[in-house]
């Protein structure tokens, strides 16, 4: 590995067992992010792919094994502290504020300073309007500002979990399923919305849906039963017999 | 301290937590799978033991006794199967509200109760074996406790093997543990609920049959032993009857033995700081589900 | 935007009629109606606290009554020291036979003591029993649970040290505050108009607080904790916060109700009362903080005038409004209201 892979390192899970009493939905598992990197974790039903998103926002504690962001080990810390250090994650479960309208979603994600004495004021401070208006326009959805969460279609509200994530101003964006329950037209602009979020961060997508998986064109990592299974570019895993075999559910 | 009274206190410590036990064991079995308390529950306590004083009214003596304890929980289960039918299910979403609407059924029962057999409360008079006491090495135990504590053995004896050998028990655990897949795989979750209602209703109506032999029923007799049991829920874990057991018996014997030190004020005091800071330290109860739902 | 209907006028001018008939309502009513209507007015300001942790918060608390009671006692208190001579013990602590003054109680003749401890006594105590709570993640069903036990430990420990609290009895016989006689000429309408006016001044805070961010934050914890949690806040200090604010409002409602009503006891303040707090709100509508003073006064008004008639009636009809409105009007007479003007 050379230097400057060494100094773009930016998460890198080491050894991870998560054991539910004995089941164990992530076993040994370790993988790294270079900064700037787009990367799909795939797998089948079990694999454990949630669950390496839990470890890695802190909603349940490895067993043993180190989670690594930016070098300090998170793995310990409360969810809204790793937040805090510029991880955030969209859930599976479209994870909007149901009775705030989509600007207000958007405002609690871009605040800067999320101590409780600093919420009692009314407004909301310029840059943080212009990150919001921003992420509007990123998302489609300017011209829903105003509704109400609760009121928009599916595919909308998993655009605005999107934008909130990206309100946060986080580098590492954790993405379960994005097009979970939506259609073609949905997920390639869901594509389109990954891919037009620049170099300046780094996502982590899950998904099963390969067609996307092709529009993002970034490298996969497959995993099996809590365990690492292969990485490369998605014409390697399509060329993959073991791969292959996982997916068919034989044993490899 | 005097060992004599450290030693009557233990023994009273296991009766009272037979009480806490018997009075939570439906609070928590219909908690774990419907997430909803029946703030009413305390009044199933009191339904038993005017239904044992009316028993023994017809049949005196210790047939009366033993006559009492199905009387007492039929009786019960009915009142609770009626509020678990008009009431709690059409709640079920909302757990804050079904605290509220069944504390209004609360206050209705107490009140008809009042109206109906006078707010001074009645006396059973329990049979000699019940009413005399036993000296066990220089302790004397009453009767009634040690029957309690049998009572409270036997009902979690029985339920436990309900629970683990049988078709509803293993109905009850598959709902317990997924409500939604269970519901998926044809099991009638609602007739579920409506079945562990009735049952821990009856439990409860049960063990008023036992505080009727410790003194007298009263219109709001239940509600002495009902916030307890709302602190053994707490700390019991949710829907886990081994965790159920456990905490009635850790605050049982805590009531008890606090009162050592301190009067029965102070130790109730205690208890509510002793159940604060047990969660400090296992918020998920005596016995932890470890679950992958994100909002429980 | 149309012409506003006749009904929208109306509801729109309601709110300041009734504002000046409140602050006219010592010249036209009796005494013994102007003390009443003070007394629910008090209620009203722990209404307020209601809807801001139940409505907004999603914290439902069986417990209001113990920081009600908080505040009562604490200017009973102060009343029964102000009344005394120097060295005197207050006179149900000579019928019980206690000796000399407990530790506790000699501050309490200081005017300043007595209100710092209606205000922060039960902040202080709300503060840290919700945090015990909910920083561990337990809330819900089991924080309910836990106030009412809260609720039923404060009302027996008051009703059991007879030789220091006055018992089941409670504190009364006050002659005065702040060296006025409370029943001199003025005194009382001047109590309402204190009271009225911390009312007013409650509303409006608690209105502002929903509306700025933290009452943002707080609705988001209640609709979804871990989604505020994942956004990077965490949701422990709003929710504090907002229950050390309701039970501020509680202490000055227990404050200004002794005052009113000359005596503070456990049974204004153990678990059926903290419970029947929950249904005023409830009545009112859980999330507006009009419908809370109007449910607070609505249900008292009732109370007042079923209960001395038939007193067992009351506790049926409390009883049957809990299940009734819980189930068929959940959002109270201000989602009544609303829907007619939509």
């Amino acid at each position: 590995m050379s230097s400057s892979a060494v100094a773009d390192l930016l998460l890198s899970v080491d050894g991870v067992t998560i054991d539910y009493s004995g089941f164990k939905a992530l076993d040994n598992f370790s993988m790294t992010l270079q900064r700037g990197e787009t990367r799909v974790v795939i797998g089948p039903n079990g694999a454990g792919k949630s669950t390496l998103c839990d470890t890695i926002i802190g909603r349940v504690r490895p067993s043993s094994g180190r989670v690594l962001f930016r070098g300090e080990d998170i793995s310990g810390l409360p969810e809204q502290a790793i937040v805090g250090r510029g991880i955030c994650r969209k859930f599976q479960a479209p994870g909007v504020l149901p009775t705030l309208s989509v600007r207000n979603n958007l405002a609690l994600a871009a605040r800067k300073d999320r101590r409780w004495w600093k919420s009692m004021g009314l407004g909301i401070p310029a840059a943080e309007r212009a990150t919001i208006d921003e992420v509007l326009e990123t998302i489609g959805l300017a011209e829903r500002a105003g509704d109400e969460a609760g009121a928009l279609s599916h595919g909308e509200k998993q655009w605005l979990e999107i934008g909130m994530v990206v309100a946060t101003g986080a580098e590492l964006l954790l993405l379960d399923e994005p097009t979970a329950g939506m259609g073609p037209a949905e997920t390639s602009r869901t594509a389109q919305l990954i891919l037009g979020l620049g170099a300046s961060r780094t996502v982590l997508v899950i998904d099963h849906d390969m067609s996307f998986v092709e529009q993002l064109q970034a490298s996969v990592t497959v995993m099996h039963q809590g365990k690492f299974l292969k990485q490369g570019s998605i014409a390697e895993i399509r060329a993959d017999a073991e791969v292959a075999a996982v997916y068919l559910g034989h044993a490899a | 301290m005097d060992a004599t009274l450290f030693l009557n206190q233990l023994f009273n410590g296991f009766s009272v937590a037979s009480l806490y036990l018997l009075a939570s064991l439906g609070l928590a079995l219909s908690f774990g799978l419907m997430r909803v308390i029946n703030m009413a529950h305390g009044e199933m306590l009191m339904l038993g033991g005017y239904l044992a004083w009316m028993t023994l009214l017809v049949v005196p003596g210790a047939a009366g006794i033993i006559l009492a304890i199905p009387v007492a929980f039929v009786g019960a289960a009915a009142m609770g199967g009626l509020i678990q039918s008009t009431l709690i299910r059409r709640l079920s979403a909302r757990p804050l509200d079904t605290l509220l609407a069944t504390w209004g059924v609360s206050l209705i029962l107490q009140q008809g109760a009042r109206d109906l057999f006078g707010a001074v409360g009645v006396e059973v008079r329990a049979p000699d074996w019940l009413s005399g006491s036993i000296a066990l090495a220089g302790v004397t135990i009453p009767s009634a406790r040690i029957f309690i504590i049998a009572v409270a053995v036997l009902v979690l004896g029985s339920l436990a093997l309900l629970l683990l050998r049988s078709r509803i028990g293993l109905l009850v655990r598959a709902v317990n543990q997924d409500r939604m897949m269970a519901a998926a795989t044809g099991i009638d979750v609602k007739r579920v609920d409506f079945t562990i209602f009735c049952l821990g209703a009856g439990i409860a109506g049960l063990a008023g049959v036992m505080l009727a032999l410790l003194g007298p029923v009263t219109p709001n007799v239940g509600q002495s032993y009902i916030i307890p049991a709302f602190l053994v829920v707490v700390m019991g874990g949710l829907g886990s009857i081994v965790g159920t057991t456990a905490a009635a018996a850790i605050l049982g014997l805590f009531s008890a033995l606090a009162q050592i030190f301190v009067d029965v004020s102070v130790a109730q005091m205690l208890l509510l700081v002793f159940v604060v800071l047990f969660i400090q330290v296992r918020p998920q109860g005596v016995i932890a589900v470890r679950t992958r739902a994100l909002d429980v | 935007m149309s012409d506003p209907t006749l009904l929208q006028r109306v509801s729109k001018a309601l709110p300041w009629l009734l504002l000046v008939l409140a602050i006219v309502a010592p010249f036209a009513l009796s005494a013994y109606d102007l003390n009443l209507l003070a007394r629910f007015m008090a209620m009203a300001i722990l209404a307020l606290g209601i809807v801001l942790i139940w409505g907004h918060g999603g914290i439902l608390s069986l417990g209001q009554g113990v920081f009600f009671g908080i505040g009562g006692y604490a200017i009973a208190m102060h009343m029964k020291m102000a009344d005394l001579p120097e060295g005197e013990l207050p006179d149900f602590m000579l019928w019980s036979g206690q000796e000399s003054l407990p530790f506790w109680w000699a501050p309490f003749a200081s005017p300043t003591f007595a209100i710092a401890a209606i205000l922060f006594v039960p902040v202080l105590v709300g503060s840290l029993f919700a945090w015990a709570v909910f920083h561990r993640r337990v809330g819900g069903t089991y924080f309910a649970l836990i106030t009412q036990a809260l609720a039923l430990a404060f009302a027996t420990l008051i009703i059991s040290r007879q030789d220091v609290t006055g018992g089941f009895n409670g504190l009364t016989d006050f002659y005065g505050i702040f060296g006025v006689g409370l029943s001199s000429p003025g005194v009382p309408a001047a109590l309402y108009w204190l009271t009225l006016a911390l009312l007013v001044a409650s509303y409006c805070g608690v209105r502002l607080l929903l509306a700025s961010r933290f009452g943002m934050l707080l609705r988001a914890a209640r609709d979804g904790e871990n989604r505020i949690r994942f956004l990077g806040y965490n949701p422990t200090p709003f929710k504090v916060v907002a229950f050390a604010i309701a039970a501020m409002l509680a202490g000055i409602a227990g404050a200004l109700f002794t005052l009113h009503a000359g005596v503070v006891s456990p049974a204004l303040i153990g678990v059926v009362p903290s419970i029947e707090m929950v249904v005023w709100v409830a009545i009112g509508g859980r999330y507006s903080l009009a419908g809370a003073i109007v449910g607070a006064l609505l249900v008292n008004i009732a109370r007042d005038a079923v209960s001395s008639a038939f007193p067992e009636l009351w506790l049926y009809l409390m009883g049957l409004l809990f299940i009734l409105v819980v189930t068929l009007l959940p959002n109270g007479l201000a989602g009544l209201v609303a829907s007619k003007r939509a």
